[in-house]
């Protein structure tokens, strides 16, 4: 009887956000697999089965080898932009996390400092953006001091409008989405652990690695999948830091929409999603994010 | 019955105490036709105006308002959001206003309304280069890419297609429109700029910019390559598979050779590339050379000698929008032509479409810098009273005839549209 109950219980519980799930995300994503599969003109969905989206989104694949063709070219970009922001976000991520939830004692500093992370979110992204072409650009402060200082005669030119420019901006929006969560799997460590750790004569590094890195793992995970699935959908910042210059998953969606080619862009954006869901179930197997929690 | 009687009673009550003659005037003009307008002319009049922003602007919705009472709610996106929202969500706006070549894609779907050309008391007066593609002096413009006259007629109230003669029913009724050309940063660039040719010389090798919209980018694209004589195309407008893949081939090649800074999707990205240097050559449209010139920083509207890309937009109204409202949208597209608005846009360095009644409304010494290419008199001023042009100045490219006279293309929607827009994808990937 308990069981049964408490069974009922569980499913109330789950229930609202259950239906609001189904309702906003499932729904409408089943609407778009659906129309990915449909033909189109110049102004209309067609719903006859066509898989024009998917075969025109793979044109030239294979007469092009052994070159890439657009698509493949598109997310290899894509992923390097990806994979080199996930390891510097975590990275520094990592590290301002430890230092929070281990050299800072006193909980109402641990709120200040974190509090501290988000004041990159106070201006509206756009701005933020368009605030880095004084910083980065061919006159800007970064080349104006450098020039003066005698260390370059002419301006970087690779400081703005290129992949580093996008990397950089992805890492100042999204290192505070690491640490986060590795803060708040930091702070549930026990300290009798580390302190264990220490009297059986562990060095500091060999306490990082056998310690606290294993009990960090769900908040490293975590972290890195906010990271990932959002810097693999973008196509604002690499649109502005990249001077529209570089390809991304995200931008062909928003080109195909723009030209009124709606089953083209759902059917891309079915392929992006496949692939961040293959990357993010590889990162869960590694941690069991349910067990852990 | 009785329900209607009464509520006839009720309103031509409450209209007669408010005494307004407009509306009451109005009301009983639309009576006749749709049988119970009484209800809603007491009612505030609203439009709701679905549109890019060029023709906005409070100072044209607060005029509007003191002169026919109607309120305008503005509704500002992107062109290619605008295209979108007429295609899916027709119900959403009252009165559109879009480019003519977008219109393609709204007229097949259906959701624009044919407007009648006797309804519009100006019609006759618009300038002849949208009836006829020709100056009012009679010189016949360049007719490449979606030209206004190839688009401006339906051939019924109802239909989808567009005629070639003209017709009692209009698709689009025109306010507004420019030649566009290259801008470029003078003090930077140092020697007489003439042809789109340069756009692509190595001289301005990663200080080079164009507009990443497909349909308005590859055109700018194709004055170039015309320019350096790679390729002479029949169409610029409506290009076959082969000169897509010929015109993006070479606009790679120069990106991989990194001839372009930036590529620019925004009013504001093209004013900060130019302003800050970081381009000195590129793509750009007349409102953001002169914000650029507004900031103190030199900046030419160049003309060119293979001539300028044009773009004209104007009114549509949405086929769900019938009754009185409909009646607003006629008064509004007609208030629009009378002058006010167009001595609004002339003196911002637009054109308006019909030209008789902005002049009445621009100074002699006004229409003479914008119209004429004639030195100004005294300081040019933009409609908010800032300085644009001091005493003395000559407008880039000209007189209207010198400008509108040498386009020599359009923007387009070109049947191999969806072939372009995934080219086009894989430019910005190479």
């Amino acid at each position: 009887m308990t069981k049964d109950r408490n069974s009922l219980i569980a499913w109330l519980q789950a229930g609202p956000m259950m239906l609001v799930f189904s309702a906003f995300f499932l729904l409408p994503l089943v609407f778009v697999t659906i129309v990915s599969a449909w033909d189109y003109n110049e102004y209309e969905m067609l719903p006859a089965l066509s898989f024009r989206g998917y075969t025109d989104t793979f044109e030239g694949c294979i007469a092009q080898l052994p070159d890439l063709c657009t698509i493949l070219k598109t997310y290899a970009k894509t992923v390097k932009l990806c994979f080199l922001t996930w390891a510097i976000t975590l990275t520094i991520g990592f590290t301002i996390a430890y230092f929070l939830a281990f050299h800072v004692r006193s909980k109402t500093w641990q709120i200040v400092l974190s509090l501290l992370c988000t004041i990159p979110f106070w201006t509206s992204n756009v701005i933020r953006m368009v605030a880095w072409v004084p910083l980065l650009g061919r006159n800007g402060l970064v080349n104006q001091g450098l020039i003066d200082l005698g260390l370059i005669k002419v301006p970087l030119e690779w400081l703005l409008f290129s992949e580093f420019s996008v990397v950089l901006a992805f890492v100042h929006l999204f290192t505070f989405f690491m640490v986060v969560p590795i803060f708040n799997s930091m702070i549930r460590i026990d300290p009798k652990l580390i302190e264990a750790a220490y009297d059986a004569g562990a060095t500091g590094f060999q306490t990082l690695v056998n310690i606290i890195i294993p009990l960090a793992k769900p908040g490293i995970v975590i972290g890195s999948i906010f990271v990932i699935t959002i810097v693999m959908g973008d196509f604002v910042t690499i649109g502005v830091m990249g001077g529209q210059q570089i390809a991304s998953a995200g931008k062909i969606i928003e080109t195909r929409l723009n030209a009124l080619q709606f089953p083209a862009a759902a059917a891309n954006a079915v392929i992006l999603l496949g692939i961040t869901i293959v990357i993010i179930s590889a990162l869960t197997r590694l941690v069991d994010i349910r067990k852990e929690l | 019955m009785t329900d209607s009687v009464k509520l006839d009673a009720k309103v031509s009550r409450r209209s007669l105490l408010k005494g307004a003659a407009g509306i009451a005037g109005l009301a009983a003009g639309s009576g006749a036709i749709t049988g119970f307008p009484y209800v809603h002319s007491a009612e505030p009049k609203v439009l709701r105006y679905l549109g890019t922003g060029v023709n906005e602007g409070d100072l044209i919705g607060q005029q509007c308002f003191k002169d026919t009472g109607i309120k305008i709610e503005y509704i500002s996106a992107t062109t290619d959001d605008v295209t979108k929202r007429v295609v899916t969500q027709p119900n959403s706006f009252d009165v559109l206003d879009t480019e003519y070549f977008s219109l393609k894609k709204l007229v097949p779907s259906g959701n624009i309304l044919g407007l009648e050309a006797k309804k519009i008391k100006e019609f006759n007066n618009i300038t002849p280069v949208f009836t006829k593609g020709q100056l009012p002096n009679g010189k016949k413009i360049g007719d490449q890419g979606t030209a206004p006259w190839k688009v401006l007629y339906l051939e019924g109230a109802n239909s989808k297609n567009f005629s070639k003669t003209a017709t009692d029913y209009v698709t689009l009724i025109p306010t507004v429109y420019n030649a566009d050309t290259l801008g470029i940063r003078p003090d930077l660039i140092k020697r007489p700029i003439t042809s789109w040719a340069e756009l692509l010389n190595p001289e301005f090798k990663g200080k080079a910019s164009i507009l990443n919209i497909p349909s308005i980018g590859i055109m700018d694209a194709a004055m170039v390559i015309e320019a350096t004589g790679q390729h002479k195309y029949a169409d610029k407008g409506n290009m076959t598979k082969e000169e897509i893949d010929l015109t993006m081939k070479i606009m790679t090649e120069a990106k991989k050779a990194g001839q372009f800074r930036a590529f620019w999707k925004d009013f504001n990205e093209s004013v900060n590339l130019m302003a800050s240097g970081e381009t000195v050559i590129q793509s750009m449209w007349s409102p953001a050379v002169t914000k650029v010139r507004s900031m103190g920083i030199p900046c030419t509207f160049q003309p060119l000698k293979e001539g300028y890309r044009s773009w004209a937009s104007g009114f549509c109204i949405s086929k769900a929008t019938t009754g009185p409202k409909l009646e607003w949208a006629y008064e509004f597209v007609n208030w629009f032509l009378s002058g006010w608005a167009g001595g609004y846009l002339n003196r911002q360095g637009y054109y308006s479409a019909v030209l008789s009644t902005a002049k009445a409304n621009m100074t002699a010494d006004e229409w003479g810098y914008w119209m004429e290419g004639k030195a100004a008199v005294g300081d040019i001023k933009a409609p908010d009273g800032s300085l644009l042009e001091k005493a003395g100045a000559v407008r880039d490219g000209g007189s209207y005839e010198d400008r509108m006279g040498s386009v020599a293309c359009w923007n387009a929607v070109m049947d191999e549209n969806d072939y372009m827009v995934r080219k086009w994808n894989e430019f910005i990937a190479a």
